[in-house]
C-alpha cells in the first residue's frame, strides 16, 4: 500500500457527453518508470491533466504517496449526464489547483513545450524554485531572504551542471534547439523537487539520435534524483527500452498492462495500436 | 566582482545626490522657466503611476485600466485627512463644515513642528496607498478571474463607478461632493528655512516608491509575475499559485497608484473627481506603451517626455491658429504632403517585409520592388489626399483653422497609432537603462542571434 507513489482509482473524465477517460485504475510504485501508450485521442494527456489537477475528474480518486489528493463524484449538471461506472462510490469533492499538487511533489512537462519565453535557461529553472520559497513578499522585496535565495541559486547551478546545460545558462530558453528545450523543461520540472515526474511525450519531434540520448537521460535522472517516472510516448523504442511497466489506453479505457515483452505479445494491443511489422 | 559592484553603487548614489542638488538649485534660483518646474514635478508623479501600471500590464500580463480610479482613491484619502481644521468650514460650506474634524498633518506639526509635518505627510501617503490597496483587493476577488480585454473593461468600469460614487451628495461631508478640496498640505509646505523643496519632494517620494517596485520585480515574487506573463499554464504547473500572485500584483500596483494619486493632489494643491477620468488612464497607458511595456526606465523616460510635450512643448497646438498668407499655407501643405508620403512608404515597406509585395532581382543583382495589387489601394488614397493638398494651396477661399483646443490630444493619438503599428517595442522595449551600458550576456546573445 505505502509503496504506491501514485494510485488512480476508477477515474472517469467526461466532457459533456464524451467520456475521454473511462474508469481508469492504475498504480505506480516507488522508483518505477511506467509508460502510458495508446493511439492518438485515446485520452493519455487527459489522464495526465486529471492527475496534475488541470481537470477535476468527473468521478474517481487519485492517491499520491498514500494520501488522497483528488476525489470527485458526478454532481451538478454531470449528475444527469454521467455515463461512466461506479456512480455513487465517492462522496467527497477534492479539487486542488495544479500549483498545490506540484507543491506536494509531482512535476510535469508539456507535450508542446511551454518554457517562459522572455527568460533565460537559468531564470526558467530558478522561477520553478519559487514554489519552495518560504520568504514572504516583504522579506523577498527588501532582500531579507538572501540566504534562501543564494541557496536556491546554488541548487539551480548544480541542476544545470548535472543536466549539462551550464553552457547555455544565459541563453533565452526558446532560442535553443528543440532537444535542449525539452531538457530545460525537464530541468525546470526537477527544480520543483518532485518525487514523481510526469513526462508528456518527451521525445516528440526528436530525431533518433536525440531520442537515444533522452532514453539514457531519463534513466539517469531517475537514479540520480530518486524519482518515479510516468511518461506518455509514441516512440516505441524508447518506451520498450526504459519502461518497467506499460499501460495501454484505447478510447479512454485501459486495455492492457504489463512488462514491455508482455505488451508486445498482447494481441489486443497489437490490434489497437502497435500493429504488425511489415517485414514479419 | 564585488569591488565593481560597490563602485557602481557609489556612482549611482553620487548621481542621485547630484540630481537632488540640481533640483534644489532649480527650485530656488530666480529665472528658471516655471514650465520646466511643472514638467519635472508632474513628470516625477506620472513616472510612478506609469511604473505601477507597468508592474501590472508589463510584468504580470494583466491588462487593467483602473489606474485613474485608484489614483482618485489615494488623492481623496490624502486630502481629506490633511485639510487643516480651520479651513474645513470654508471648504465644506455646502455640507455644514464637513464630517472630518481633524487633520493628521496639522496635529503632528503642532506637536513636533516641521518634522511632524513630514511625518504626517508620509503617514497620509501610506494611508492613501493602503486605501487604494484595500479596494483593489476587494475588486480583485471577482475581477481577476477575467482575462485580457475583459479585465480591462471591468477595471475601467470600476474606475468610472468610483468617480461617480465620490461625487455622491450623501458622501459630501467627507468628499465635498463634486466640489473642490483644497488648502491641504502640498509640496509648497516643504521648506528648510527659506529654501523651497517643491520639486525635490515629489522626486524623493516617487523615487523611493519606484525603487521598491524595482526591488520587487527583481525578487523571487517578481520572477513569478514574469512567469505568469509568459505562460500561465506552465506557471501554474510549476507551483505558482495564480490567484494569489495575480492578486498580489494587482494590490501592489494599486497601492502605488494610490500614492501617486496623493502626490498628484499635493502637486495640484486641489482635488476634484473630474480630474480622474478615463482620459487620465489613457494618458498613463500612452506613457507605458511609448516607454516600452515591461521596462521601468522606459516608463520613467516616457513620462517626462509625455508631460513635457503635453504641458510645454506642444502647448502651441491648442492655440487657435488659421493660416492666412500663401507662404504659410504652402509650408503647411508641403509638410502635410511629406507626412502622407511617409505613411505611404511605411505601408509599402511593411508589405514588402511581410511578402505581400513581390520583389524581383534585376540582372545587376539589384533588388527591385514590383508594384503589386495590394499597393494600389494605399497609393490611390495617398494620391487623392495629395490632390486635395495641392487644391488647398491653390484655392484662396479654402482656409484651414489649423489648430484649436484639443488638437494636442489628436497628435498624441496619432503618435500612439504610429507607435503601435510600426514601433511596437516603444523606446526601451523590455530593456532597462543599465542594459544599454554594461551589456548583460542575455542581451548580447539576443543581438548576436538577430
Amino acid at each position: 500500500m505505502s509503496s504506491n507513489v501514485l494510485k488512480i482509482e476508477n477515474a472517469t473524465m467526461q466532457f459533456g457527453g464524451v467520456v475521454a477517460v473511462d474508469n481508469m485504475n492504475l498504480e505506480i510504485n516507488q522508483g518505477e518508470i511506467v509508460s502510458l501508450i495508446g493511439p492518438n485521442g485515446a485520452g493519455k494527456t487527459t489522464a495526465f491533466n486529471v492527475i496534475t489537477g488541470v481537470y477535476a475528474p468527473t468521478n474517481g480518486k487519485v492517491d499520491f504517496n498514500g494520501q488522497t489528493i483528488i476525489e470527485n463524484h458526478p454532481h451538478g449538471k454531470m449528475k444527469k449526464l454521467y455515463k461512466g461506472q461506479n456512480d455513487g462510490m465517492y462522496s467527497r469533492i477534492l479539487e486542488p489547483t495544479p500549483d498545490k499538487i506540484t507543491k506536494l511533489g509531482m512535476a510535469r512537462t508539456f507535450q508542446n513545450i511551454r518554457l517562459w519565453k522572455s527568460q533565460t535557461v537559468f531564470e526558467n529553472i530558478l522561477i520553478a524554485k519559487h514554489c519552495r520559497v518560504t520568504a514572504g513578499l516583504f522579506a523577498a522585496t527588501f532582500r531579507a531572504n538572501r540566504a534562501e535565495e543564494n541557496r536556491q541559486r546554488e541548487e539551480c547551478e548544480q541542476l544545470l551542471e548535472v543536466l549539462g546545460l551550464q553552457d547555455v545558462r544565459n541563453d533565452l530558453a526558446t532560442s535553443l534547439p528543440y532537444g535542449q528545450q525539452r531538457r530545460v523543461e525537464i530541468a525546470r520540472a526537477l527544480a520543483t523537487e518532485p518525487s514523481l515526474l510526469l513526462l508528456d511525450e518527451p521525445a516528440a519531434g526528436m530525431n533518433p539520435q536525440e531520442t537515444d540520448e533522452l532514453t539514457s537521460f531519463i534513466g539517469r535522472i531517475r537514479n540520480d534524483f530518486k524519482l518515479t517516472v510516468f511518461l506518455i510516448e509514441h516512440h516505441m523504442d524508447l518506451v520498450m527500452d526504459i519502461s518497467d511497466r506499460i499501460y495501454v489506453l484505447d478510447f479512454g479505457k485501459l486495455i492492457a498492462d504489463g512488462t514491455p515483452s508482455e505488451i508486445q505479445n498482447n494481441q489486443r494491443v497489437v490490434d489497437a495500436y502497435l500493429g504488425v511489422s511489415n517485414d514479419a | 566582482m564585488k569591488k565593481n559592484n560597490s563602485r557602481r553603487t557609489l556612482i549611482a548614489a553620487g548621481l542621485i545626490v547630484a540630481m537632488l542638488a540640481l533640483l534644489l538649485v532649480l527650485d530656488n534660483v530666480p529665472g528658471v522657466p516655471p514650465m520646466l518646474l511643472t514638467v519635472l514635478r508632474k513628470g516625477a508623479i506620472y513616472a510612478l503611476v506609469a511604473v505601477s501600471m507597468n508592474l501590472l500590464n508589463g510584468f504580470t500580463g494583466l491588462f487593467s485600466l483602473g489606474q485613474a480610479g485608484f489614483m482618485l482613491l489615494g488623492a481623496y484619502t490624502y486630502s481629506v485627512l490633511t485639510i487643516p481644521v480651520e479651513n474645513q468650514t470654508a471648504i465644506y460650506q455646502q455640507y455644514a463644515g464637513g464630517g472630518v474634524h481633524f487633520s493628521i498633518t496639522e496635529s503632528l506639526s503642532n506637536a513636533m513642528g516641521g518634522f511632524g509635518t513630514l511625518l504626517g505627510v508620509i503617514i497620509c501617503l501610506l494611508l492613501a496607498g493602503i486605501m487604494a490597496a484595500i479596494f483593489a483587493y476587494l475588486i480583485g476577488l471577482p475581477v481577476l478571474r477575467l482575462k485580457s480585454d475583459y479585465l480591462a473593461i471591468a477595471t475601467l468600469g470600476f474606475a468610472e463607478i468610483l468617480r461617480a460614487v465620490v461625487q455622491y451628495a450623501k458622501l459630501g461631508p467627507i468628499t465635498n461632493g463634486s466640489n473642490l478640496l483644497y488648502g491641504f498640505t502640498s509640496f509648497d509646505s516643504f521648506r528648510i528655512g527659506s529654501l523651497k523643496l517643491s520639486t525635490v519632494m515629489p522626486f524623493i517620494f516617487s523615487g523611493l516608491c519606484i525603487a521598491v517596485v524595482v526591488l520587487l520585480i527583481n525578487s523571487t515574487y517578481g520572477r513569478a509575475f514574469k512567469a505568469i506573463r509568459d505562460d500561465e499554464v506552465a506557471a501554474e504547473a510549476m507551483g505558482i499559485n495564480l490567484a494569489k500572485h495575480k492578486r498580489m500584483s494587482f494590490v501592489i500596483s494599486s497601492f502605488f497608484a494610490g500614492i501617486s494619486g496623493a502626490l498628484l493632489a499635493m502637486y495640484q494643491a486641489s482635488v476634484q473627481a473630474t480630474t480622474f477620468k478615463a482620459a487620465m488612464t489613457y494618458e498613463i497607458l500612452l506613457i507605458v506603451v511609448i516607454g516600452g511595456i515591461g521596462s521601468i526606465s522606459g516608463s520613467i523616460i516616457a513620462s517626462f517626455l509625455f508631460v513635457g510635450c503635453s504641458e510645454w512643448w506642444l502647448r502651441f497646438l491648442d492655440n487657435e491658429t488659421t493660416l492666412k498668407s500663401f507662404n504659410a499655407k504652402l509650408i503647411f501643405a508641403i509638410i502635410f504632403g511629406l507626412i502622407v508620403l511617409g505613411i505611404l512608404v511605411l505601408t509599402l515597406w511593411r508589405q514588402v517585409k511581410t511578402g505581400k509585395l513581390p520583389v524581383a532581382t534585376a540582372p545587376g543583382g539589384k533588388r527591385k520592388v514590383l508594384f503589386g495589387r495590394s499597393a494600389v489601394g494605399p497609393s490611390l488614397l495617398a494620391l487623392a489626399v495629395l490632390a486635395w493638398d495641392v487644391y488647398f494651396v491653390i484655392s484662396p477661399k479654402l482656409k484651414l483653422p489649423l489648430m484649436r483646443s484639443g488638437f494636442r490630444m489628436v497628435v498624441f493619438s496619432v503618435v500612439i497609432m504610429v507607435m503601435v503599428l510600426f514601433f511596437r517595442e516603444g523606446i526601451m522595449g523590455d530593456k532597462e537603462l543599465p542594459d544599454l551600458f554594461g551589456k548583460r550576456p542575455k542581451n548580447a546573445k539576443k543581438e548576436a542571434a538577430k
